[in-house]
């Protein structure tokens, strides 16, 4: 938050975004994915990143591993990984962190895994970027990775073409491709999305696994509350491009301290069973190319008349959340905690 | 797989068919009188006339000369030249009016110089126009960009022959940078140095086209997913373009290119001419002027059989560059 003059972050800090602003030229004018946007992942930890859909999460995740064309694509704001600036890194630089400091699991693994090249093959390709090895000892990795995963006769399968794997082992298959150079971070975007219940457990106790194992920091992108709650440590909730609340997961999921979290939580479909999928909230999600001024989450916010006037001109800043440690708001409503308590329909 | 391949040979195997019989309707029923050309001199008299069409089994119903040159085709077939009894092995495809020799030996004489222009235009267009395209479609938008497809569509629009004709006459008439023409007679090298020229112009012309299709299809594939992925992975540049966008994009290169090696190996007909090349073109426009009906039909049912068969080898290839396709 202070871009000048910071100290040095905790050891344990893998991963360290400050004030992070993306936008892409577009025929229509540009669009503001990402805007202001602060966090930090931590080793050993799992830090969920919710957020509707076009809310910039993946688009925030990309710029970790320095995955936007600069010649389409305006970022600025700072990314530190393990220390080492990414934002404005040269090519040879990202090349090298990429997959072994920090590595992504894309969203929709039939289109993220190449439709010509057998899987085997696509794991091993990541590992002979990083390692001086031949091909057969990096094959013999990735088979090594896909039994890892949970991939019944990872001999066979890793000289098979994605479209031969069903939805399930796609999934665990780019998996393996995430891990197979032991990153420090792993961002998971959407791991379980499309899955039925039964192998969204066995994929989310995998990475649970392999971040005790590694100790590596997780970010898991996803949209699903009840995966939040049993499996993250920390919560970052984005809308249009920004982040508006961040804490510890239990509390944030407790006691929200955005109007945004609250209304996510009031969608769900019955407050004391199961956490289920994230259901529409009112209203409609906003546009990036003409957002709404102050705070975006305006139109859609009941608690906006009780502000007034500064909702809808001053785009509120990110603090500390008042009375609560180590959580952060975005929210002109002077003790956000509080109000949404007593506000709340819940 | 397997049954795919027959299926598709069967297929081929009915088109030819189909070809030679309309090419042989179309040629021996049609207007033009083969003992004419044969006969061209002023005072070729009724009886000389009447002796050739007997020869040549002309006065016979359509029916058993299409049995006879169907025939000829497998088991070969004599033919009486005034005289002398000349053989035409199979595949028979009849005998040249004019020279009197077997058409199959007049087009498979003219089948190296084809052959390897063909090549040598097929190495040019796919080292210049995947080049270009893979360049325009990574800076697209880019001022080098615009300069090359505009130029390559500038290039496009002017007539093939214009082009051609200045091409030759500039860089191996008057300039002499490029080797002319010399018959294969001469020796293997000054033929290959004079197919330098034509490949090049040839490969320029048809690498316009294919610099658009490999820049449309890369900009398509640098967007996606898996090479997103790539990427990800650490892999440098030049190992995302080549094996990842790229090996994504040459599937609809590969159908054209079938296609455009189909036609070049039955002949280039301008290229040819202006370049004198003795090559398959050449022959068929030297049959066509001379009405040497048995030799455009020989070329005909040659090119039927090119087109059939890349069509497969192309439909083959594919199921290789798309492991998709081959299940089906
Ligand atoms: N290269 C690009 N050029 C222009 N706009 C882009 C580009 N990439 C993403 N966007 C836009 O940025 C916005 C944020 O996209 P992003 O993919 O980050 O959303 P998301 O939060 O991951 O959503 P989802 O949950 O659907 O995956 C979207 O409106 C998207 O259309
Ligand atoms: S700033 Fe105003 S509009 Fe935005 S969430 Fe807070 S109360 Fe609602
Ligand atoms: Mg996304």
């Amino acid at each position: 938050m202070i871009p000048d003059g910071r100290v040095d972050p905790p050891a344990d800090v893998v991963l360290d975004v400050t004030d992070l602003s993306i936008a892409f030229p577009t025929d229509e004018g540009l669009l503001q994915a990402v805007s202001g946007l602060s966090f930090q992942a931590r080793l050993g930890r799992t830090l969920a990143i919710v957020g509707e859909s076009g809310s910039g999460k993946t688009v925030a995740s990309m710029a970790v591993l320095g995955l936007h064309d600069p010649r389409r694509t305006r970022i600025s704001g700072s990314i530190r990984l393990e220390g080492e600036e990414v934002v404005g890194a040269p090519e040879w630089m990202l090349q090298a962190l990429r997959s072994t400091t920090a590595a992504m699991v894309f969203q929709d693994p039939l289109s993220a895994l190449h439709p010509f090249h057998k899987v085997g093959r696509q794991i091993a390709e990541a590992y002979r970027a990083h390692h001086p090895v031949s091909k057969a000892v990096a094959q013999r990795r990735a088979v090594e990775m896909l039994d890892r995963v949970g991939i019944p006769n990872p001999h066979r399968r890793a000289n098979q073409f994605p479209h031969e794997f069903s939805g399930g082992m796609r999934q665990r298959a780019m998996i393996a491709l995430g891990l197979v150079n032991n990153p420090r971070l792993l961002i998971a975007d959407e791991p379980t999305t499309a899955l039925d219940v039964t192998v969204q457990a066995q994929i989310l106790d995998l990475l649970g696994d392999l971040r005790r194992e590694f100790g590596s920091a997780v970010i898991l992108i996803t949209h699903d509350l009840a995966v939040v709650a049993e499996t993250a440590d920390d919560l970052l909730v984005m809308y249009a491009g920004r982040a508006v609340e961040q804490g510890p997961a239990r509390q944030v999921l407790g006691r929200p301290s955005h109007p945004y979290t609250e209304a996510l939580l009031q969608s769900l479909p019955s407050p004391s069973a199961d956490l289920g999928l994230l259901r529409t909230i009112p209203g409609n999600p906003p546009s990036l190319l003409a957002p709404p001024p102050g705070c975006a989450f305006h139109p859609r916010c009941v608690f906006s008349d009780r502000v007034g006037a500064p909702c809808r001109t001053e785009v509120p800043a990110w603090r500390a959340a008042p009375g609560e440690s180590h959580r952060h708001v975005r929210c002109h409503l002077e003790d956000p905690v509080t109000a949404i308590d007593a506000g709340g329909l819940r | 797989m397997l049954t795919y391949v027959l299926r598709r040979v069967g297929l081929g195997l009915t088109v030819l068919l189909a070809t030679l019989v309309a090419s042989f309707l179309l040629f021996f029923a049609g207007p033009a009188d083969p003992a004419q050309a044969m006969c061209p001199e002023q005072r070729c008299s009724p009886e000389r006339l009447t002796e050739i069409r007997e020869n040549l089994g002309l006065d016979r119903p359509l029916a058993a000369q299409f049995t006879e040159y169907f025939g000829g085709l497998f088991v070969g077939r004599d033919f009486e030249f005034a005289g002398d009894v000349v053989h035409c092995s199979a595949p028979c495809l009849g005998m040249s009016f004019l020279t009197k020799r077997p058409v199959s030996e007049e087009i498979f004489s003219r089948f190296p110089a084809t052959v390897l222009l063909a090549l040598g235009t097929v190495v040019v267009l796919l080292a210049v126009g995947l080049t270009v395209g893979v360049i325009t479609a990574r800076a697209r938008g880019s001022a080098l960009d615009r300069l090359l497809i505009g130029g390559s569509q500038v290039f496009g629009a002017i007539p093939y022959y214009v082009v051609a004709l200045v091409f030759a006459l500039y860089a191996t008439r008057i300039h002499g940078i490029l080797p002319q023409a010399m018959p294969l007679s001469d020796g293997l090298p000054g033929f290959l140095a004079g197919l330098i020229a034509p490949c090049l112009l040839l490969g320029l012309v048809y690498s316009a086209g294919y610099a658009r299709y490999t820049r449309s299809a890369m900009i398509e594939t640098l967007a996606t997913d898996y090479v997103r992925t790539a990427r990800s992975k650490g892999l440098d540049e030049v190992t995302v373009v080549r094996s990842h966008a790229l090996r994504a994009a040459i599937g609809p290169v590969v159908t054209i290119l079938g296609l455009d090696v189909a036609a070049l190996l039955s002949g280039t007909l301008v290229t040819e001419k202006i370049f004198e090349i003795d090559g398959i073109g050449k022959l068929s426009i030297d049959a066509l002027a001379r009405d040497d009906l048995p030799v455009i039909m020989g070329t005909v049912l040659v090119t039927a059989v090119l087109v059939v068969t890349l069509n497969l080898v192309v439909d083959i290839a594919y199921s290789f560059v798309d492991p998709r396709v081959r299940l089906s």
